[in-house]
């Protein structure tokens, strides 16, 4: 009933009043829901829901998972997402960065992943550097594996001071924020994909996962191509990341790089929708590391793009990132601004050189495309909508 | 000027880019290149000297740890301190107009030396001023309004050799009455947007003082509608 309400209420996906009542009564109830399972937490900037699915596909090798799909990714969304399933000895969970600290104290996890840390809504969820103090204080106390992005100079920082981290290269990492080292401040020196802080003895560790094009090699050395179904390096890094904390609890690496190869579709994301003789293939991207891969992917075909932007709270109502963009790699490409922020978005463009027209409606923009294939790329409440509206 | 190209610093983007202030050096050198003046975006990144050379700066907001790492950059490498000797142009965004004035003091009251580039001092406020910011410009500096997003915890004083950008309608600017400062060729501002995509009025102006050329408009359709836009979501008549 209350699940039925905050769907109405256009709370996300319906998975939070339940949890939100359940912890008012008892606010112990994340910890005694996940006491008794093998608890996977994934956290980080970009890749979270997708890197949740891969890792429960994964670890549903070892029997059945309790998991937010989804994104309702803060306690109460755990804590529904537990409930409906009491019996299941795992549980993997997406994590949203503020509240990673609460909820390794009350989950106390046998593999926490951290995927990547980069600017993100900086009005709402606050610096960079904030965040990575305190997963770096949160991690130090988990007992369990820690599964760390050797690429990424913030990640590596906040995973350092754990016992037991194993370390993935994922080739990716957003090195904007973080050109002075997050322990002393100096400057951050780059060698191909060597780095170490000029100051202090903070370096890339060796890795013991290595991502590569198109296939990941395992800590024994043994080269698997990953023949995923969802494009781009990102989540080629994503599906590295999983495996390896699959592997961690226990899963064998063909075996889980097997189930999450026929992940296609995450909450609607990546998936291509019929319109008007259109084939519309629908991608979230929330901030500049993430547009920054999308544009990278859409690279891959001359399509017509329709850019779709909103700047409410969850998508941050400061919209000077935009100019973080390379929107120039739109360049020759038939381009529509959309979206309640389409005029911003209409002139970052237009100093990006790149011809647009402006249709704030997102399915009137695609209609206004020539038929055939349109990549549609979406912020956070504005693919939500977009999702929303498309199903009906 | 030091060369036929007009040269942009765009200055520690990495360190003191937060908010997309790569933007304003951008439009620096689009509203110039397009009307055939030439012009070139020169980073100048944390660990490499700072030249003194440009014809016009552009800093960036940043988070308190990069803000105290750029001001010792900054004086190490006082490539830029002596250009506005010179009478270069500047212009400081949000941590911009913290670290350019005599001193800053933050949340833990501890108080910081600033550059001494404009007379002012800063200080955290009690809360932190988030929001759409309209202001109207001060001795007639500019034309039309100037419109921004803002977010700091800083309060800004200004002495008698600073005066102040404009007077808030809407928002916090430096203390709820006046927001920014002008000193010489040296422009700072709270707000973010970024500013000059926003306020092409004020891109023109660090042009001008630049290259002392008079400038033709521009006519981009966007801009204008993006200003009318802001100013109506946040209650203003354009």
């Amino acid at each position: 009933m209350s699940s039925k309400l905050s769907q109405k209420m256009g709370l996300g996906a319906g998975g939070m009043i339940g949890g939100r009542v359940a912890l008012k009564l008892d606010p112990q109830a994340l910890a005694h829901l996940t006491s008794g399972r093998q608890v996977a937490l994934v956290t980080g900037t970009n890749g979270k829901t997708t890197s949740t699915m891969m890792l429960s596909r994964a670890v549903s090798f070892l029997g059945e998972v309790a998991t937010n799909h989804g994104g309702a990714n803060m306690p109460d969304g755990h804590v529904t997402a537990l409930s409906k399933q009491p019996d299941a000895p795992y549980a993997v969970l997406e994590v949203d960065e503020g509240y990673f600290p609460e909820v390794v104290r009350a989950a106390s996890p046998a593999v926490a992943v951290l995927l990547n840390l980069s600017r993100d809504q900086l009005d709402r969820v606050g610096e960079v550097r904030t965040i990575e103090k305190s997963l770096r204080t949160a991690l130090a106390s988990v007992t369990g594996v820690v599964v760390a992005n050797c690429d990424d100079i913030m990640v590596t920082s906040a995973a350092r001071d754990s016992a037991n981290v194993v370390w993935v290269a994922t080739g990716t990492g957003w090195h904007n924020d973080a050109a002075s080292c997050p322990r002393c401040g100096d400057p951050i020196r780059w060698e191909g994909e060597h780095w170490h802080c000029t100051g202090c003895d903070l370096a890339r560790p060796r890795p013991q996962w290595v991502t590569g094009d198109g296939y990941l090699v395992a800590p024994n050395g043994v080269k698997v191509e990953l023949s995923l179904r969802l494009p781009g390096k990102f989540n080629q890094a994503n599906a590295v990341m999983a495996t390896a904390a699959a592997a961690a609890l226990g899963v064998p690496v063909e075996e889980a790089v097997q189930r999450l190869r026929a992940v296609s579709n995450v909450a609607g994301r990546y998936r291509t929708i019929q319109r008007s003789g259109h084939r519309a293939r629908l991608l979230l991207s929330k901030n500049p590391a993430g547009w920054s891969e999308t544009l990278t992917v859409v690279r891959e075909a001359d399509h017509p793009a329709v850019l779709v932007i909103n700047a409410h709270e969850a998508d941050g109502r400061d919209l000077s990132w935009l100019w973080d963009v390379p929107f120039e790699r739109l360049r020759g490409r038939q381009v529509i601004a959309s979206g309640e922020r389409a005029t911003d978005l209409g002139v970052r463009l237009t100093y990006a050189e790149v011809e647009h027209t402006i249709v704030p409606d997102p399915l009137l923009a695609i209609d206004a495309m020539p038929p055939g294939p349109v990549e549609v790329i979406a912020n956070y409440t504005a693919f939500r909508d977009l999702n929303a509206r498309a199903a009906q | 000027m030091s060369t036929s190209k007009v040269q942009i610093a765009l200055v520690l983007p990495d360190l003191l880019g937060t908010y997309g202030d790569f933007g304003n050096a951008v439009v620096l050198e689009k509203r110039m290149t397009w009307r055939g003046i030439s012009a070139e975006i020169v980073n100048i990144r944390f660990g490499e000297p700072v030249p003194e050379s440009c014809d016009i700066y552009v800093v960036g907001g940043g988070e308190d740890t990069a803000q105290t790492l750029a001001v010792r950059h900054l004086r190490e490498h006082p490539g830029m301190q002596r250009a506005a000797a010179r009478g270069a142009v500047i212009l400081g965004v949000c941590a911009g107009i913290q670290i350019f004035g005599e001193s800053f003091t933050r949340a833990d009251q501890v108080t910081h030396a600033g550059l001494g580039l404009i007379d002012s001092t800063s200080h955290a406020g009690g809360s932190r001023a988030i929001g759409e910011v309209i202001a109207t410009p001060a001795d007639g500096l500019f034309e039309g309004l100037l419109t921004g997003f803002e977010n700091h915890q800083g309060r800004t004083v200004l002495g008698p050799s600073a005066r102040p950008l404009a007077h808030v309608k809407v928002g916090t600017g430096n203390d709820g009455r006046v927001e920014g400062a002008v000193q010489g060729r040296i422009l700072c501002t709270y707000l973010h947007g970024p500013v000059l995509p926003r306020n092409p009025q004020i891109a023109d102006l660090l042009i001008e003082w630049a290259t002392g050329a008079k400038l033709r408009p521009l006519d981009l359709p966007d801009v204008t509608r993006l200003r009318a836009e802001r100013a109506k979501a946040a209650g203003v008549t354009a």
